[in-house]
């Protein structure tokens, strides 16, 4: 693709910029600060991954993830806002999640590690489990605070924090999971994934694309139960004292 | 009955403050039997909470005499609820503490504490299931198994043809009568009842109070009941106590309470010419 028809591709943002402001939607500024920063963003990371590819080193590709992590673990707290600790809990669920995946990948022979194979593949790991792991620890709190006398009732018949945190634990868990679960049933029919699209459009045979694409359902379905259940986990805890007491969570 | 069982434990003051009720330890002093009867007296000295900085309760001193029903009665907002949930634990003071019988509750397990002291709210909350598997939860928790399910149903006036039936089937009033036996099956010696008849028919209440005035007088059992109706207060209690703006207005015997009210606010709630808190 010629830097030309690029610029031409660029003109589709205008398409947006005036349905905004035909319907007075208001979002303009951010639709053009968004392309900017898409723009600088992408180009910035197409350079690190140029260099890093021509470098070939495993530390290079291990602080590529490592960012990656912590840039998500960032981003999926705000989710959790209010909550103590809760990036530390994220981005540990994120970075376990990360850890556990790509090892097996490389164990069963999948992929190999190379900055080529790992860093796309934590992408869409990392991505995943961003997105799970926020849901989950947003729901967790708005469950606990919505059921806080269910809770506190299970507490006063002897249960510890986490018996009477059970039910709020599983509902967690399943909204982190249920979008990827979803997703997976529709897979090939309603949407062609970015990663096997990508890979027909560099010329790669759709089969081959397809073995791809299958891995990448897979390693993601154990990538958000991981992160779920982890972030969870170590989240419930801080709204409960070492007395089994229910903390009040501010806002 | 009460003051007997007072002295017995001023006596006995050493006995293991664990010991079960109705385990009855008999003690052979020559030619004298005497029996120990818990009496779960609770005491609040100078008790104050505060909650992101706001004092809910502030410096409450009071005795619960054992083996009563003490009911408590005041605007909302002004602190009934915290009151209580100090008792079993649901939280602790920001200053003061609070005994049972002498022992500060902040010494006992709290696990252990919270079996004792059971509690039962406004709402049944029960969960998803049959009637057996609610009334199976508490004992259940502590490794208990194969409990005597038709035993608490009786008690809380429910036959043994409940225990199979799915939660979601039983009416309000059996739901919460339910929610009573769950908290007896986990054999209780005082019972916090945070309004659990507010959300029920005039018929539906009427059992519940007889059925909680029955377990007072059967089983000995402290019952504290929060209320925000005088005229339940009236008939079920042997004690009222009313909190204004988180303080302790007035503590007397029901029928002095209502009266003889000894305090100028006592007297403006009782006319029902006192505010609600806002919050």
């Amino acid at each position: 693709m010629s830097v030309l028809s690029l610029t031409l591709a660029s003109s589709l943002v205008l398409i947006s910029i005036f349905v905004s402001y035909y319907q007075k939607l208001g979002i303009e500024k951010e639709i053009v600060i968004g392309t900017i920063r898409a723009v600088v963003q992408l180009t910035i990371v197409g350079y690190i991954l140029h260099y890093i590819f021509a470098a070939n080193s495993a530390l290079f590709t291990l602080a590529m993830v490592t960012l990656m992590i912590v840039v998500a673990g960032n981003n999926a707290s705000k989710r959790g806002k209010g909550i103590p600790n809760v990036f530390y809990f994220i981005t540990f669920s994120i970075a376990l999640s990360a850890a556990i995946t790509i090892s097996l990948l490389i164990l069963f022979g999948n992929i190999h590690f190379r900055p080529q194979e790992v860093i796309p593949v934590s992408g869409m790991i990392v991505g995943n489990s961003m997105v799970a792991s926020g849901l989950a620890v947003s729901r967790l709190k708005d469950e606990i605070k919505n059921k806080s006398e269910e809770i506190e009732a299970y507490l006063s018949l002897g249960a510890t924090s986490r018996q009477a945190a059970q039910k709020v634990i599983k509902t967690a868990i399943k909204t982190g999971m249920i979008p990827t679960v979803y997703s997976m049933k529709t897979l090939g029919i309603v949407q062609l994934p970015g990663m096997m699209t990508g890979l027909i459009l560099g010329g790669v045979d759709p089969i081959d694309a397809v073995k791809y694409q299958i891995m990448v359902a897979f390693m993601l379905a154990s990538t958000v139960a991981i992160s779920c259940f982890s972030v969870t986990f170590l989240t419930y805890r801080e709204f409960f004292t070492s007395n089994h007491q229910l903390k009040e969570v501010g806002n | 009955m009460s003051n007997k069982y007072q002295s017995w434990k001023e006596i006995f003051s050493f006995v293991d403050f664990r010991t079960k009720k109705g385990y009855n330890l008999n003690i052979n002093v020559t030619v004298v039997t005497i029996e120990v009867i818990y009496v779960n007296e609770i005491e609040f000295k100078e008790v104050s909470y505060s909650s992101f900085g706001k004092e809910i309760l502030k410096n409450i001193s009071v005795k619960f005499e054992g083996g009563a029903i003490h009911t408590i009665v005041g605007p909302s907002g002004a602190g009934k609820s915290t009151l209580i949930k100090l008792i079993n634990r649901l939280i602790d003071p920001t200053h003061g503490s609070i005994l049972i019988d002498g022992v500060d509750v902040k010494t006992i397990d709290v696990i252990d504490l919270r079996r004792r002291i059971g509690m039962v709210f406004q709402q049944p909350h029960l969960f998803e299931g049959t009637v057996k598997e609610n009334i199976e939860y508490g004992p259940m928790l502590k490794g208990e198994k194969n409990i005597n399910v038709e035993y608490y149903l009786s008690i809380a006036g429910l036959n043994s043809e409940y225990a199979t039936r799915d939660v979601k089937s039983l009416s309000g009033g059996e739901q919460q009568r339910v929610s009573i036996a769950r908290t007896l099956a986990n054999n209780p010696e005082t019972l916090l009842l945070d309004e659990p008849t507010s959300a029920l028919d005039p018929t539906s209440t009427e059992i519940v109070e007889k059925l909680i005035f029955n377990l007072k007088e059967k089983m000995n059992l402290t019952i504290i009941w929060i209320t925000h109706n005088m005229e339940q207060a009236k008939r079920i209690g042997d004690y009222t106590v009313l909190l204004n703006k988180g303080q302790l207005i007035e503590y007397a015997k029901t029928y002095d309470f209502f009266t003889n009210p000894q305090n100028e606010i006592t007297k403006l709630f009782i006319q029902g010419k006192l505010k609600e808190e806002v919050k």
